[in-house]
């Protein structure tokens, strides 16, 4: 087009972690997914998959289990503590030594007073759950062997647990082994290594059912212990089973990554008798191991050592071809208040674009690169001064970093573990950089979710816990403490989106209960609520000149809402009355971010992790009929035609193939691209498990 | 003698056997295939044809086993006609006549009375969709019965062999394209399932075949991409569920449960027979090298054997999925014959390429494969894309002494590869010695090639496009001790145009090479006697006239038309404006067959070289041109004096159409004769019916009946083809116990005539002789009876007496028979 000088960013190179367990809240639906680094991430499944919230991670921490109870979140690692989460404070809230080595799995019975867990030394521990803490209850008879995987039978009384070479089932009440169910070894080499149950689950007809490093997926009787059926699925291991809810489908992970369906289906058609689990689909999403499994109501949910998150639809439970019957890939996080790849550019600086990279352990600081080419659309233009790293800045203590700022002017720097801020002063001269930490914080900064400094880098904000915001005064010398921004009433979720207005006088924080609180910051107070919307918002940003600010929700709807009037504008209900296009709806990822034109004060910049799009509030809106993604059509058309073909959505999809982490508009016109190629995150994977392919 | 002599044009021997399913007896002693316009019935231990189901007027184009009778099986054809056989006696039952072309049946055991046929959509035979109906088959006594009840079931089917009936035939399943069709019996309603067409990552999903499970309610379909898709649940929308296999890497041609539902048999390109393990899908056994790809698979009823037909035109027998027991092999014929049909002088059979590689030898009397005769001698490699030496040209000599082979092979970017072989017969071991190998016999392409019919001289004569002849001489070399090999002796051309075809004169005397628009006459001695020409037109085909007709000289050319030269007078006695597209001399008569193509369909003309007036000509033989064609002498000479038929009493033409099928013409008397032929094999039940065993059996019983005359009186009545009647026929077919009575108490009092026939096998001879020729037309009519009575004739009392007579005098000529046959095959 000719319109922007593109920077395209390739040297973020962020990397995310594997996932590792995963726990389906199916009453408030929403999905606990534990990643490598022990970060946990809560999505919620009603609301388009929209990454709610991110607990960032700890060195010392990982993660084997996580387990619902009620509302509250445990989980279990090899550190051997239970872990219970605060998801308003998005921190955890107490870890509890379970003194039996290594934890290898946490589940709880279907009434929530009770936590199995297995633990290296071959106990099987109950905890009672208490009101705002659990204590140990007993331990159920020690074997010999550690316990890998548990599951309670749904009538509480028995527990199956998956050992090595065998599956036990305790009997609750008494605490005796009632059933050693003996599980063969593979065939060849492996025969002298011993099984793995990796998995079980008990049906409440006392099937057990078992996924082990042999690759068999066997069926077994509860009650007499016998084996039932054993189908043997891969050459390598099955890591994960999960049971739908009416138990009629168990679905398997395996090493190879991919998903496999058991049905209970009856042999023959009108009588219902004699069914028996016979495995049926294969899915095949991912190219690693699949270490996590959920089976939803209407969906497969996978995770494993690829990183992806892939939400599989089962269409039979669909009446119709929807929105959500596609299947999707949740590629990594996508949230931008996520902890860890927030990206800031500072475009205040025209001479020096800065760029702040946030790593779970580290910030970096680039200048970008500068090229004084002119070419023709489309044109790469050669770099006169390469993009440059300033700073590397490591975290103190074990906590990983879960927000940075970068001041507008590159003057300040902050950022925050779930323990503890730092902000430091930044002087830059010429090509020297130099880095203070300011010593004196106020007492009440403790710890943030989300940091942003006002335009003129006055002040700062820092998202605290009870969706209230801290205004702390910055001064050459000191920050000071100015004020608690506080809801009178409301939600105490956390917030996840904050912005400022560029002349100062406004203040937007969003929170998972899908809020949007505007403040006015001369007065520190409440200026109004926006009106809230069903889905939470997931991008937002305050016009520069008009103050208005446009809101986007996870279900890609688009508001566009007047601060001064406190009301929508008339574009935002023009736009509301005509209804977005379903190309626009039916998009997998939400948007990302929203800044604006400084040139151009009609032009909105969207991005979501595929794509970015510039909204030109001049031009009509498109209705049903028109192509939406209609760039490739204007440009065969000639100059006269092309105006009665525009419309208000200008869709740039060149990065299908990578994540976008950035777009943003610098001053000169140019467009700031921080993507990172989808083949470079692959590449980073370790090798997958070896598999014969036909013809090689 | 007969009365009326009607030409038809049959398939007859050579035919695939690998068209339609085979069907095993429940007994697993036979296995019946569609072969042509019969059903054939094979002994399934010993490769051996018993039965020749004949009676279908058309391509036979599904047999299945009669649910409520397991003696007996339908066929269905496209004559339009459902005919019920007993296979056991070769017996025709019934005949339903459904008035539509049939292209499969299905029958369920729980739907009694009532065959599922494939009939085109709309009435013509033209229509591309294909309907799926249900027949009630009426309870009448006759032998033909009209069967006009249809009743739709599933339109828009595929019209071969992609369904399958469910569990106790609650359902039935069938597949076509992309879509399965499930349709319920009982609430008569139909699921459609649809596949993606997914072309992404090569996938294809489309439909090949299906198999119904038969104790569970799971169907399993084979796809293009070489999966097998699982369904279960498939009476619902949308919880309907599915597994998939995947081992094939092409096209999965046929899926077959054995009976308990254990095993899924699948089969495709790969020429593997793939069993799956119901329920235990990760094991499976394979069964490889089955030397063609499957096209279907068939198991017996009790599960014991499985068979397999292939590409090539071969149905292997399989032992519980071990061992390969018996292959009963037809006629190959691969995506084309580069040789001629030729006739093997020794054996009468005909020859061909078939094997990549070889030369078959299929004997067409007995419709066998006698033998193949590796010609290239090298390893073949099946891979797509490669160049392979393949057989193009062969020719016998007039004895059958010599065989001579061309093999060539193209490679793109190199050079013509061509070796001529020489073979010559060797007595001890039966077979075609390799004698000369000559590589690179002719700069290009050998177009034809002839051995001299002279008895003086052994003499070949290739023609090629390098515009040469050659003459290829037997030199004998006594001196030295290799013995005799081939050498040319003579490089012979015109003008430098390129030849196009040659021919020897019957006695040899004379060689006729064509030059494009010149035929050029050589004497022995390799003078160039005459030229003759008859522009425009280059000539296509030549041929000397033979016995009286010999001084004539035939020639076709390109522009349509069909000289006759005068070779005494060198000048054109006749020529007719027809486009030949074939031109054949018969070797044992004056007759010349000339095949015409015309508006998409071939015209057949048989005349004598003497006088252009057609002696019998057909109009329509089949659509398309007609590729090869060949005169194979009869074994035993036809007497018809029917006018029109007369070319076809010492030899018989074949021919191949477009679409590869080998027909023939036949008569009405041959066909009667061939009638009568198939009743006198009667199964004895405790021995396998194999030549040998004849050959022994008979040579026993005489020798018995020489040595022991008592033991030749206790025999009789047990010959007596009465008692054969009464003990043989089965239950269900008999006359009444009182018709049967008289017959049975004449039968044991010892008749004179057949003690005495006994006794002077040639004064019977004789007897019979001279008997045939009023005695065939009697024979006709008292055959009628016969069938009549044995069906469904308890009122004919009359019958009785004329019964036995009719018997016993078809006893005779069944001797006459058997013996001339024995003398055949002791010749062999």
């Amino acid at each position: 087009m000719g319109e922007f000088k593109v920077h395209r960013v390739r040297f973020f190179d962020y990397m995310p972690t594997a996932i590792r367990a995963m726990a389906f809240n199916a009453h408030t639906e929403r999905l606990a997914l534990a990643r490598m680094d022990g970060s946990v991430e809560i999505f919620n499944f009603t609301d388009h998959y929209f990454q709610e919230k991110v607990i960032p991670g700890k060195d010392s921490r990982s993660t084997e289990s996580l387990c619902w109870v009620g509302g509250r979140l445990f989980s279990a690692g090899l550190n051997g503590e239970i872990t219970e989460y605060d998801l308003e404070n998005l921190r955890p809230k107490y870890s509890l030594e379970a003194y039996g080595g290594p934890i290898w799995t946490i589940i709880s019975n279907t009434q929530g007073t009770q936590l199995a867990i297995g633990c290296e030394d071959g106990t099987v521990k109950l905890f009672e759950v208490l009101e705002e803490h659990i204590q140990f209850e007993r331990n159920l008879d020690r074997q010999k062997g550690r316990i890998i995987s548990l599951s309670w039978h749904p009538s509480g009384t028995h527990i199956a647990a998956g050992m090595m070479d065998m599956i036990r089932v305790f009997d609750v009440p008494t605490g005796h082994a009632v059933q050693r169910l003996l599980v063969d070894r593979g065939f060849g080499g492996s025969k002298s290594q011993e099984t793995v149950v990796w998995s079980v689950a008990f049906l409440s007809d006392h099937t057990v059912v078992s996924g082990d490093s042999a690759g068999k997926v066997q069926v077994w009787d509860g009650h007499t212990g016998t084996l039932v059926k054993t189908h043997l699925v891969t050459k390598w291991d099955v890591l994960a089973l999960s049971v739908s809810k009416d138990e009629s489908s168990v679905v398997a992970g395996t090493s190879e990554g991919t998903v496999i369906q058991f049905q209970f289906i009856a042999p023959t058609l009108h009588q219902q008798q004699d069914k028996e689990w016979v495995r049926t689909r294969t899915f095949k999403n991912h190219t690693h191991d699949v270490r996590a499994l959920a089976e939803i109501e209407t969906a497969i949910v996978s995770g494993g050592m690829d990183t992806h998150l892939v939400v599989r639809p089962l269409l039979e439970k669909f009446d119709e071809k929807s929105h959500a019957s596609g299947l999707r890939k949740i590629h990594f996080p996508h949230v931008s208040t996520e902890m860890a790849e927030i990206t800031l550019v500072s475009n205040c600086l025209k001479k020096a674009g800065l760029l702040l990279f946030q790593f779970p352990g580290q910030l970096e600081l680039w200048r970008l690169g500068d090229s004084d080419g002119h070419g023709k659309p489309g044109d790469r233009l050669p770099l006169k001064r390469k993009p440059e790293k300033l700073l590397l800045l490591k975290r103190k203590g074990e906590d990983h970093i879960c927000c940075s700022a970068l001041s507008s002017c590159g003057g300040w720097l902050a950022y925050s573990t779930v323990s503890c801020v730092r902000i430091y002063r930044l002087q830059t001269d010429n090509n020297n950089i130099s880095i203070t930490k300011v010593s004196k914080l106020p007492k009440a900064l403790r710890s943030a979710h989300q940091l942003c400094f006002s335009s003129d880098s006055s002040k700062m904000f820092a998202a605290s816990s009870q969706s209230s915001v801290l205004v702390i005064a910055l001064t050459q010398s000191e920050c000071k403490y100015v004020h608690t921004l506080k809801p009178k009433s409301g939600s105490r979720q956390p917030i996840h989106l904050m912005t400022t207005s560029v002349d100062g006088k406004w203040l937007a924080a969003a929170n998972s209960d899908c809020e949007i609180r505007v403040y006015n910051l001369q007065k520190l107070k409440l200026h109004c609520i926006v009106p809230v919307y069903g889905s939470c918002p997931s991008a937002m940003g305050i016009h520069p000149t008009t103050n208005n600010m446009t809101v986007v929700h996870a279900d890609q709807q688009l508001f566009e809402y007047s601060i001064v009037e406190k009301q929508y504008t008339d574009w935002s209900r023009k736009l509301q009355k005509q209804g977005l296009h379903n190309v626009w709806l039916d998009r997998d990822t939400p948007v990302t971010h929203v800044t604006f034109n400084p040139k151009n004060p009609n032009q909105v910049v969207l991005h979501d992790m595929h794509m970015f799009c510039i909204i030109d509030q001049s031009l009509p809106l498109p209705d049903q009929k028109t192509q939406f993604y209609n760039q490739m059509t204007l440009r065969s058309l000639s100059e006269q035609e092309r105006p009665s073909h525009l419309h208000a959505f200008k869709i740039c999809k060149t990065f299908q193939v990578s994540l976008l982490f950035l777009a943003s508009l610098l001053d000169d016109q140019s467009l700031v691209v921080v993507e990172r190629p989808l083949l470079a995150i692959t590449s980073q994977l370790p090798a997958p498990v070896r598999q014969k392919k036909f013809a090689t | 003698m007969v009365a009326h002599a009607e030409i038809r044009v049959v398939h007859l021997g050579g035919s695939k056997i690998n068209f339609r399913e085979p069907v095993i007896t429940n007994d697993s002693r036979f296995l019946l295939c569609a072969s042509g316009e019969s059903v054939k019935v094979y002994s399934s231990s010993s490769e051996e044809c018993v039965h020749d189901l004949q009676g279908h007027t058309d391509l036979v184009s599904g047999i299945v086993r009669n649910p409520s009778n397991h003696l007996q099986v339908y066929s269905c054809s496209a004559d339009g006609t459902v005919r019920l056989w007993d296979f056991t006696d070769g017996i025709l039952i019934k005949t339903f006549i459904i008035g539509y072309p049939i292209y499969s049946i299905y029958v369920s055991e729980n739907h009694g009375g009532v065959v599922f046929v494939v009939v085109p959509m709309a009435n013509d035979k033209s229509s591309e969709l294909f309907q799926l109906v249900a027949v009630h088959l009426p309870l009448s006594g006759d032998q033909e019965v009209e069967a006009r009840e249809l009743s739709a079931v599933l339109c828009d089917v595929s019209p071969s062999g992609a369904a399958s009936f469910g569990r106790k035939g609650e359902y039935i399943a069938a597949v076509k394209g992309l879509q399965l069709e499930v349709f319920f019996f009982k609430n008569q309603k139909s699921h459609r399932f649809f596949l993606k067409p997914g072309n992404k990552k090569g996938a294809k999903n489309a439909f090949t075949c299906v198999s119904c499970h038969p104790k569970e309610d799971c169907i399993a379909t084979g796809h293009e991409d070489g999966k097998i898709r699982l369904w279960r649940n498939f009476n619902q929308k949308k919880e309907y569920t599915y597994s998939t296999l995947h081992w094939h890497h092409g096209a999965v041609n046929t899926l077959q449960f054995t009976p308990e539902g254990t095993n899924l048999l699948s089969g495709g390109i790969e020429s593997v027979l793939v069993q799956w393990h119901y329920t235990q899908e990760n094991q499976k056994d394979f069964l490889p090298r089955l030397g063609g790809a499957i096209t279907h698979i068939a198991v017996s009823p009790d599960g014991s054997l499985f068979c397999t037909s292939h590409s090539d035109n071969k149905i292997t027998i399989i032992q519980s999925c071990v061992k390969v027991s018996a292959i009963i092999q037809g006629l190959v014929k691969g995506e084309g014959v580069r040789t001629d049909l030729t006739i093997d002088p020794r054996s009468k059979a005909l020859v061909l390429n078939g094997k990549p590689g070889h030369l078959q030898f299929y004997s067409l009397h007995r419709d066998k494969l006698l033998y193949n005769l590796d010609i290239v001698q090298q390893e073949y490699i099946h891979e797509e894309g490669l160049d392979q030496f393949e057989v193009v040209k062969a020719a016998f000599d007039t004895r059958g002494d010599w065989l001579a082979t061309v093999e060539e092979r193209t490679q793109k970017g190199s050079e013509l590869e061509i070796n001529l072989k020489l073979w010559a017969y060797d007595e001890q071991t039966q077979s075609f010695m390799l004698n000369t190998t000559v590589t690179a016999p002719h700069e290009d392409q050998i177009i034809a090639m002839c051995f001299s019919p002279s008895p003086e001289i052994t003499m070949l004569v290739t023609i090629s496009f390098d515009g040469h002849f050659k003459a290829w001489l037997l030199a004998d070399h006594s001196d030295t001790k290799e013995g005799a090999s081939w050498s040319c002796d003579f490089v012979g051309g015109y003008h430098h145009l390129k030849p196009g075809c040659c021919c020897f004169s019957a006695d040899g005397s004379l060689l006729a090479v064509g030059f494009q628009e010149v035929v050029t006459v050589w004497s022995p001695s390799w003078e160039l006697l005459t030229t003759l020409s008859q522009p425009p037109g280059a000539i296509r085909e030549l041929c000397f006239g033979r016995l009286s007709c010999s001084k004539y000289l035939l020639g076709t050319s390109t522009k349509n038309q069909l000289c006759c030269w005068n070779l005494l007078t060198c000048s054109l006695e006749w020529s007719t404006p027809v486009d030949v597209s074939l031109l054949q001399a018969d070797p044992l008569s004056e007759n010349m067959a000339a095949f015409c193509s015309q508006s998409g369909c071939s015209d057949l003309f048989v005349f004598k070289p003497g006088e252009p007036r057609p002696l019998y000509s057909q109009k329509a033989l089949c659509t398309g041109k007609v590729q090869r064609a060949v005169f194979a002498p009869r074994d035993q000479m036809l007497e018809s004096c029917e006018e029109h038929a007369q070319w076809l009493n010492r030899s018989q033409l074949y021919f191949l159409t477009q679409h590869m099928d080998l027909m023939t013409f036949s008569t009405k008397t041959e066909e009667d004769r061939l009638l009568a032929s198939s009743k006198l094999l009667m199964v004895d039940d405790s021995v396998a019916v194999t030549p040998f065993y004849l050959l022994l059996g008979k040579h026993r019983q005489q020798q018995e009946a020489l040595t022991n005359p008592m033991a030749e009186r206790i025999q009789l009545p047990q010959g007596s083809i009465a008692i054969k009647e009464l003990l043989y026929t089965p239950a269900h077919v008999l006359p009444s116990a009182s018709f049967l009575c008289s017959m049975f108490v004449r039968s044991l009092l010892i008749s004179s005539s057949s003690a005495s026939e006994e006794k002077e096998p040639v004064e019977e001879e004789m007897e019979s002789e001279e008997e045939d020729s009023e005695g065939e037309a009697e024979l006709r009519d008292a055959r009628q009876d016969l069938g009549g009575s044995a069906a469904w004739g308890p009122g004919e009392e009359l019958g009785a007496p004329a019964l036995t007579k009719a018997q016993e005098r078809e006893l005779r000529r069944v001797k006459h028979f058997d013996h001339s046959w024995l003398s055949s095959v002791l010749e062999c």
